[in-house]
């Protein structure tokens, strides 16, 4: 009682004290949507992390089906030369024999990242340190036009002329690794590109100044300095590169020929992991060693596309300077 | 006076239409240290850039008048700006070693010169960065990435990294003013070293700094030198009324 009436003397003042701590617990609305926001995104998270990993389960045993249920080993399928689901070697092994496709899968990957790169480089360099302003006036919206152009158009392009151009020029048919090596080359370059011209940009100008300041040419500052910091990312780029041009299936199925014979030489109808899964998908049924086969195969596209991220993530993690 | 290193006469420069340089005449003499001072924006920098001819990657940029460097101009259309800029170093305001080891950064300037022999090499690397002060603390590490060591360690790299290619003059902008009181001050008694061997201009804020270290002091404001003096003169008894102000603090 006493305390009571004590407290009614400086009542006004113990009042707004009691609102501003009753303000002060209360949740904000601003505080309400921030938690509903990031309630909101991790359930975003949670839902494209279990699509992931549904995924990657799916069809690893999908993928693994073949060596467990049909008995088939892992030999016969990496190293056999022979692709023809179901039937059987001259030698009695069934003939799954994937090699012919990983070699081209790899051959026309490697070829093509091969070519493009210093091509990537060259664009790269003039446009961000030798002119800029044309590099970003022109360069820079061909660049992000040819990432857009659809892969068919790419295979269509590849099919009525570069697969002439190969068979009036090196005979046979025109169809093979070549052919797939040119269409990715101009399928993977713009990506290359682009990406290598981000990591050029991120090189801070004042390495330059340092270089140029130590008596260093221009020439001189873009080869040993500006190329040497980008190096990590210009390296990531080639990977993301190569990342797209082993996956790519439309563009390649149209002008690689479509054997799953061993190439011979870069000439002869080839075919690739991404070829023989867009060929073959329509043509099995669900639950047959055919089918079963082919899922095989994506689980190695799926191994690889894995083995490409990890290899981004590791040079990023090796290559990142402070600015 | 004796003959001086480096000496401007009638300097002005125009960003665009923008004069920010109004006609500088001054000399710098041998083994000495020369401190410009002056409020912000008043064209320390662009003067100091002027000298190793750094204001030419600016775009839009238009200057006048002459700097000689042991007598000759250095703006006449014959000069090797590689050799310039190797006889005239410069170190930046914030540190900025290339992002390689310790060793890539000391023998930078060499190895763009064509020096390939690693014994030489060598040698340099533990010359330059014994004279920069830091040797010691980077001897054992001298394949480790030059950002992995501290703001004062990484400017003395860069002070290294300039000594190696032996200028004969070097240019520092507010080398210190990135880094804590300690790191400042082994800066400084490196720089006092080095005025034994090379004639040395530096920009600073700092007037106390500029009193410890320098033999002259330019007071520069709105582009023109107001007063340019022996240190000990220019902080006791300077002869222009706006000096007196600005090293007393007096002024905004
Ligand atoms: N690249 C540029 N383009 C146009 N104007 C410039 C450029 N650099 C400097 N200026 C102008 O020239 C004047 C002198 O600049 P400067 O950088 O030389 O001053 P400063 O004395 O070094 O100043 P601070 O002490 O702040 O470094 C300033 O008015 C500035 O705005
Ligand atoms: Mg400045």
């Amino acid at each position: 009682m006493i305390g009571k009436a004590k407290y009614s003397k400086d009542r006004g003042f113990s009042m707004d004290n009691q609102k501003l701590a009753k303000q002060l617990m209360k949740k904000s609305k601003t505080a309400r949507y921030e938690r509903m926001g990031k309630l909101g995104s991790l359930a975003m998270l949670l839902l494209i992390m279990v699509i992931v990993i549904g995924i990657i389960v799916f069809v690893t045993s999908k993928g693994l089906t073949m060596f467990f249920s049909d008995h088939i080993s892992f030999k016969d399928f990496l190293t056999g030369t022979l692709w023809n689901p179901g039937t059987k070697t001259p030698s009695g092994h069934p003939a799954v024999g994937a090699l012919p496709m990983i070699v081209g899968s790899f051959l026309v990957t490697i070829l093509a990242a091969l070519i493009s790169t210093p091509f990537a480089i060259g664009t790269a360099v003039y446009m961000t340190e030798i002119s800029p302003k044309r590099g970003a006036k022109i360069l820079q919206p061909v660049t992000e036009l040819l990432v857009g152009i659809p892969s068919v158009v790419y295979g269509f392009i590849g099919l009525s002329l570069v697969v002439p151009f190969v068979r009036n020029t090196l005979g046979g048919s025109g169809f093979g690794i070549l052919s797939g090596t040119f269409v990715l080359f101009v399928m993977i370059l713009p990506t290359i590109v682009s990406m290598t011209v981000d990591s050029l940009k991120s090189v801070p100008t004042f390495y330059h100044q340092a270089s140029l300041a130590l008596g260093a040419t221009q020439w001189q500052t873009i080869w040993k300095v500006v190329l040497r910091a980008a190096t990590p990312g210009i390296l990531t780029a080639i990977v993301f590169g190569m990342a797209r041009a082993f996956g790519e299936a439309l563009a390649v199925q149209m002008v690689i020929g479509n054997a799953s014979l061993m190439p011979h030489n870069l000439i002869s109808p080839a075919s690739t992991l991404t070829s023989v899964l867009t060929a073959g998908m329509g043509n099995t049924v669900m639950g047959s060693l055919q089918n079963d086969a082919l899922w095989s195969l994506a689980l190695v596209l799926l191994l690889m596309s894995l083995f490409f991220s990890l290899l981004v993530h590791f040079i990023g993690r090796r290559g990142s300077f402070k600015k | 006076m004796a003959e001086p290193i480096i000496s401007t006469s009638n300097l002005e420069l125009y960003y665009g239409k923008f004069k920010a340089l109004h006609g500088i005449n001054l000399s710098f003499e041998k083994n000495q240290i020369s401190a410009l001072i002056g409020p912000s924006g008043c064209g320390k920098s662009t003067f100091l850039r002027c000298l190793n001819r750094m204001n030419d990657l600016i775009d839009g940029v238009t200057i006048t008048g002459t700097v000689l460097l042991n007598s000759k101009n250095i703006y006449s259309p014959k000069t090797n700006l590689v050799e310039l800029r190797k006889k005239v170093g410069m170190v930046f305001q914030q540190p900025n070693p290339f992002p390689f080891s310790v060793y890539d950064n000391v023998t930078y300037g060499l190895k763009i010169s064509g020096m390939r022999d690693k014994s030489q090499l060598d040698q340099v690397v533990e010359k330059s960065l014994r004279q920069a002060a830091v040797w010691d603390e980077v001897k054992d590490n001298l394949y480790d990435n030059a950002l992995s060591f501290s703001g004062g360690q990484q400017q003395r790299i860069c002070i290294a990294r300039v000594l190696a290619t032996s200028p004969s003059v070097i240019l520092m902008d507010e080398p210190t003013s990135a880094l804590d009181p300690i790191s400042s001050a082994k800066i400084e008694d490196t720089l006092m070293d080095l005025k034994k061997e090379y004639t040395i201009i530096i920009v600073t804020h700092n007037l106390q700094q500029a009193s410890r270290i320098s033999d002259k002091t330019a007071f520069f404001m709105q582009g023109k030198v107001v007063e340019y003096e022996q240190t000990t003169k220019m902080f006791t008894n300077p002869e222009n009324k706006q000096t007196e102000d600005y090293v007393s603090g007096r002024f905004g």
